[in-house]
């Protein structure tokens, strides 16, 4: 018998053998029925995976897994270490290759025409990153985060898993179909309703699991890292489920239209949008710095009573932001105006909570030169304090009149998600894997270092040629001459730009060669590091 | 008065102040009389519980 598990009957697993065979079934038919590629290859995904768990589950009739109510559970916080190292060097190398596709067209190769080409591979990059990534991050470190702060095991029992699996059954069903065509077009909302519907099931788990073990903790107070994930959850659901209020053609295929239409479609998009950053990429991994950057510096943070006014000034504020993101469109200007205001207050906040998570350091700042693992975390929130500053001043009107549709702001959401995002994740894998395979320590930190400024380098040379290329070709469209014509065409600008891509693309690759480091670190960690004295009595691999 | 109008209104209007008024009170709330001693308490709940969770006899709820 496998270890965490029992003898005894689970009368459960007969409803989950029937539905699992229901579901197989139905997945049968929608293969058979399908209307377009991307349903038909997702319908057979979800045949093969319900006919696994099936098999699966009739296997394990008359076993039960244990659940120690004395032990954190950690297994499956192990699991989203590895998924967020996997899916993070997944997303870098799409980035990578949608870089140097911008930069050489021809790597949009004819025979992968429709499948590999730029507008395919594009938001199979975003999602990579930012869902994949950086939710498995969230997901990893915010089981991590609610066990220790609650100072009980996760609720739920195996619903733990099963956020874990569906999310990753999610990530797949969505990559795929974006490179056959299955897209709704919204930016950071590209599934089509199936797998929308599917991530609403997932996401409610992930909730129930996350409140459940709070509300059983042993603990007095919620610590406040544990505010921004459940607001993260929260915001999310609410978002994810007005931002996709479509109706399907037909329940045979992955096509779905939403129920408003025009500008009123497109705020939506853009509060989901802008929401997206302010409570998936910001509000969830301020819940990591709040536990992360105290635990590494041994201190707690700088001031407890500065991160509730940030938790809340961050929550009331955000929420009004994302009319910014149309500028100059059908959008009434009141709205617009309302968004860019908000936006500048935003400022506040953010430099409040980056401020909170510096000070953590203060009289600890010798550990910036002997430990690179809070150096990186120190330079995450440096960059969330820049780009928190950025972005406030690209969304007033005048600003943005340059910078919007230009490369500026996709310089500026990578400074934000590879400086702040990425390295903030980094450091918190760092920290978690010798912990979580109960090693001593990591395996090289000149490695860390080496990853460190590999990261950094290739972050400064990605925003900074996104600003010189974004503010070029902004003044390039706007310039008229004395008859007052425009001064060039479009493929000018496309043709002045390509010094900068190169660039841009060099730093990306520099930044996935850090990330490979990482892996090969943590994987050493894991093999080789000296294992922990009180964790011996375990059974550890020989080598 | 037709939806639109209406939900703009008592958006900038009663809206507005509720969140505004919300806001200000945790504020003030957050700087209350004793709220430091509690909050030095809390701060440090990442230093507890480190390895397993806390025993029934342990809790401090």
């Amino acid at each position: 018998m496998e270890p965490g598990k029992t003898k005894g009957r689970n009368m459960g697993n007969y409803f989950k053998l029937i539905a699992l065979g229901l579901i197989t079934l139905f997945a049968m038919m929608a293969a058979n029925y399908a209307r377009d590629l991307a349903y038909m290859v997702h319908a057979w995904i979800i045949m093969a995976v319900s006919l696994g768990l099936f098999i699966w589950t009739l296997r394990g009739m008359g076993t039960k897994t244990v659940h120690p109510q004395d032990e954190y559970m950690d297994d499956v916080v192990r699991y989203g270490v590895v998924a967020t190292a996997f899916w993070g060097v997944v997303g870098f190398l799409v980035g990578v290759i949608i870089a140097f596709q911008l930069a050489f067209p021809s790597l949009n190769f004819e025979w992968a025409q429709g499948f590999a080409n730029f507008g395919r591979l594009r938001p199979l990059h975003t999602s990579a990153v930012i869902f994949a990534f950086g939710g498995n991050a969230l997901i990893a470190t915010s089981f991590y985060i609610v066990q220790r702060t609650s100072a009980a095991r996760l609720w739920g029992g195996n619903l733990a898993w099963f956020v874990f699996w569906g999310y990753q059954l999610f990530i797949v069903l969505a990559a795929t179909g974006y490179l056959l065509g299955g897209t709704q077009s919204k930016e950071y909302a590209e599934p089509e309703w199936h797998v929308d519907l599917w991530l609403t099931i997932v996401w409610v788990a992930y909730l129930a699991v996350f409140l459940g073990t709070i509300i059983k903790r042993k603990e007095p107070h919620i610590y406040v890292a544990n505010w921004f994930f459940l607001s993260f959850i929260v915001t999310v659901a609410m978002l994810h489920l007005v931002n996709n209020l479509t109706i399907p053609v037909s329940i045979w295929g992955s096509k779905s239209v939403i129920v408003w239409a025009g500008v009123q479609d497109a705020m939506v998009q853009w509060w989901y949008g802008h929401n997206a950053v302010g409570f998936f990429l910001t509000a969830g991994f301020l819940g990591m710095m709040y536990y992360f950057i105290p635990k590494q510096a041994e201190r707690p943070v700088f001031s407890y009573k500065l991160s509730i006014i940030h938790f809340w000034a961050l929550i009331f504020l955000y929420i009004w932001a994302g009319p910014h993101h149309l500028h100059y469109t059908a959008l009434p200007d009141w709205a617009s105006t309302l968004g860019m205001v908000f936006s500048v207050i935003l400022w506040m906040p953010s430099w409040g909570g980056m401020i909170n998570g510096l000070m953590t350091l203060s009289g600890a700042w010798d550990k910036l030169r002997t430990d690179p693992v809070i150096r990186m975390m120190v330079i995450s929130v440096g960059f969330y304090g820049m780009s928190t500053f950025e972005g406030p001043m690209m969304s007033i009107r005048a600003v943005n009149s340059l910078s919007h549709y230009t490369d500026w702001t996709i310089g500026h959401v990578h400074s934000g998600a590879l400086g702040w995002n990425g390295m903030i994740t980094f450091g918190a894998l760092y920290f978690l894997t010798p912990v979580l395979w109960k090693r001593e320590r990591l395996y090289s930190l000149s490695l860390v270092s080496w990853h460190f400024w590999l990261a950094t380098i290739g972050i400064v040379l990605y925003a900074a040629s996104m600003w010189v290329t974004g503010i070029m070709e902004g003044l390039m469209w706007r310039e008229v001459d004395a008859n007052g014509f425009l001064v060039n065409s479009f493929a000018d600008t496309v043709a002045a730009k390509f010094p900068m891509y190169v660039v841009r693309g060099l730093g990306g690759v520099m930044f996935l060669a850090g990330a490979l480091i990482m892996c090969y670190n943590l994987w050493m960690t894991v093999r080789k590091a000296p294992a922990k004295e009180a964790s011996l009595s375990v059974a550890v691999p020989a080598e | 008065m037709e939806t639109y109008s209406f939900l703009r209104e008592f958006a900038d209007s009663w809206m507005l102040l509720f969140l505004f008024t919300f806001f200000l009170a945790i504020v003030v709330w957050v700087f209350r009389p004793g709220a430091s001693k509690e909050y030095r308490d809390t701060a440090s709940i990442p230093f507890r519980h480190e390895d397993k969770p806390a025993t029934d006899k342990e809790a401090r709820t």
